[in-house]
């Protein structure tokens, strides 16, 4: 056997990979529903911090400092890890996917948080007076002024950030979440090839390609006027 | 006549520096009161005090009867009564022109969509621009945003509206356009305090000029005195620089 032979029997077995398949999807199902609910929550309470913060509330603005500086300086996966082993400790203990999900949440949340925040102050305080001076309240401002002129500004480095903490479900292998990885991990040990590994980082393509290019569009799409 | 505006005592400070040291000021009714005076004099700071976009630190300010300092206030309600206009318009760059006119009627008036742009509508036309509803602040030159300011101002249907230096980010040209609206707004009666350099547009329109100085108030009077025969030094200095 050639080393060519060898590469593609190892790397892309079509029978193993066939086998492996719907494995590989099973995870897939998993990886794409805690990928949604990671970014949905995590995107969400984000902005719902950067509001609080907008309220310039002393103690309340140090604490979210704090959850942003702290979480954004933690690897996920040692957030994973102490959510799913450590936490059962204090009583509290959570399974695979709601470890991986609320690690995620709270990185993506305190990434989320800083760049919403960084968009409204970057709104500049004209319009805040603008808004003021014509009797709308200090929420109204920010709901119908200051946030449509921030979000369109966050657009692309959330978007950047949104991918880049989805794409750490992959960290839930660790604790034994299936999905894609895990999947495909486990299916290469049992099959003694690294196909399934392969299959694994099709679907991953599968999976964030579409979410990339959806990202460069909506970066293009909000780019206008200004 | 009664006084809409009335200012009494009013002091304000950043730290240690004060800028405003004690200003007493009436505004009747229809009346255009002009406020002039160097950079750092406070005029732009007693305006921004009328609808508490700044905090006084003492002192009193009434508007149209209401003490618009006592603690139980409703803010919100009583900035309806006073227009702003801005140096920077400060346009929302995110609506269009009927869109920024509207925001407060609908969120604050709670009016309905179609009362809303009906009125909306009509304070645009008023400044010139009813050809310009759908249109973006960006599509706008300075002249026709600022008239949008105006307008936004207008549709509150205010008992006052404060001008901000409307005209001095304005490309010359398009000047002259903003004063013609303001000269107008005057004419129908509308209660103006104006701060800005225009001084010509002082003289055509203005009922009182007040000349400003280190946050006080020197001298005051009718547009030919204060212009023709001005008492006090400072004035007469800040009027000798003006022409070179």
């Amino acid at each position: 056997m050639s080393t060519w032979d060898r590469f593609v029997f190892s790397f892309f077995n079509a029978d193993i990979a066939l086998q492996v398949l719907p494995l590989v999807a099973k995870g897939f199902v998993v990886t794409v529903q805690v990928a949604l609910a990671v970014i949905v929550a995590g995107v969400a309470a984000g902005l719902l911090l950067a509001v609080l913060r907008s309220f310039g509330v002393r103690p309340l603005d140090w604490a979210i400092v704090a959850f942003a500086d702290v979480m954004r300086a933690l690897p996920p996966l040692v957030v994973i890890i102490l959510l799913f082993f450590a936490l059962p400790f204090t009583g509290v203990s959570m399974g695979a996917f709601a470890a991986t999900w609320l690690a995620l949440t709270l990185v993506l949340a305190a990434f989320a948080e800083e760049i919403f925040w960084a968009g409204i102050l970057a709104v500049p305080r004209g319009q805040w007076e603008a808004a003021r001076s014509t009797g709308l309240s200090r929420l109204q401002t920010l709901g119908y002024v200051v946030l449509p002129q921030a979000v369109r500004m966050t657009v692309p480095p959330l978007t950047n950030r949104v991918i880049a903490t989805t794409k750490g479900t992959a960290l839930g292998s660790v604790v034994a979440l299936s999905e894609i990885l895990n999947q495909a991990s486990s299916a290469a040990s049992n099959a003694g090839n690294a196909t399934p590994l392969t299959v694994g980082a099709a679907a991953y393509l599968l999976l964030f390609l579409p979410v990339v290019i959806l990202g460069r569009w909506v970066e293009t799409r909000f780019a206008w006027r200004r | 006549m009664s006084a809409i505006l009335d200012i009494a005592g009013l002091h304000k400070s950043y730290g240690a520096n004060e800028v405003l040291a004690g200003i007493d000021l009436q505004v009747r009714e229809n009346e255009l009161v002009f406020v002039i005076g160097p950079s750092g004099s406070g005029k732009s700071t007693l305006l921004r005090c009328c609808n508490r976009l700044e905090e006084p630190d003492r002192g009193s300010i009434r508007v149209d009867g209401t003490d618009i300092l006592s603690p139980g206030v409703d803010l919100n309600r009583l900035r309806q009564k006073i227009g702003m206009v801005f140096q920077a318009f400060n346009l929302y760059p995110h609506m269009t022109a009927l869109g920024n006119v509207t925001l407060a009627l609908r969120r604050v008036q709670r009016l309905s969509r179609a009362e809303a742009d009906a009125r909306g509508a009509a304070a645009l036309r008023r400044v010139g621009l009813d050809d310009k509803l759908g249109a973006y602040p960006n599509e706008l030159s300075g002249g026709q945003q600022q008239r949008v300011g105006i307008a936004r101002a207008l549709a509150l249907e205010p008992r006052i509206v404060l001008f901000d230096e409307p005209t001095s980010a304005l490309d010359p040209e398009l000047v002259g356009g903003v004063l013609k609206v303001m000269r107008e707004l005057k004419d129908s009666g509308m209660t103006m305090v104006v701060v800005s350099h225009e001084m010509a547009f002082a003289r055509a329109a203005a009922d009182r000029v007040v000349f400003m100085d280190k946050g006080v108030i020197v001298e005051q009077g009718p547009p030919a005195e204060v212009f023709g025969a001005p008492r006090h030094e400072r004035l007469r200095e800040f009027l000798s620089r003006l022409d070179h």
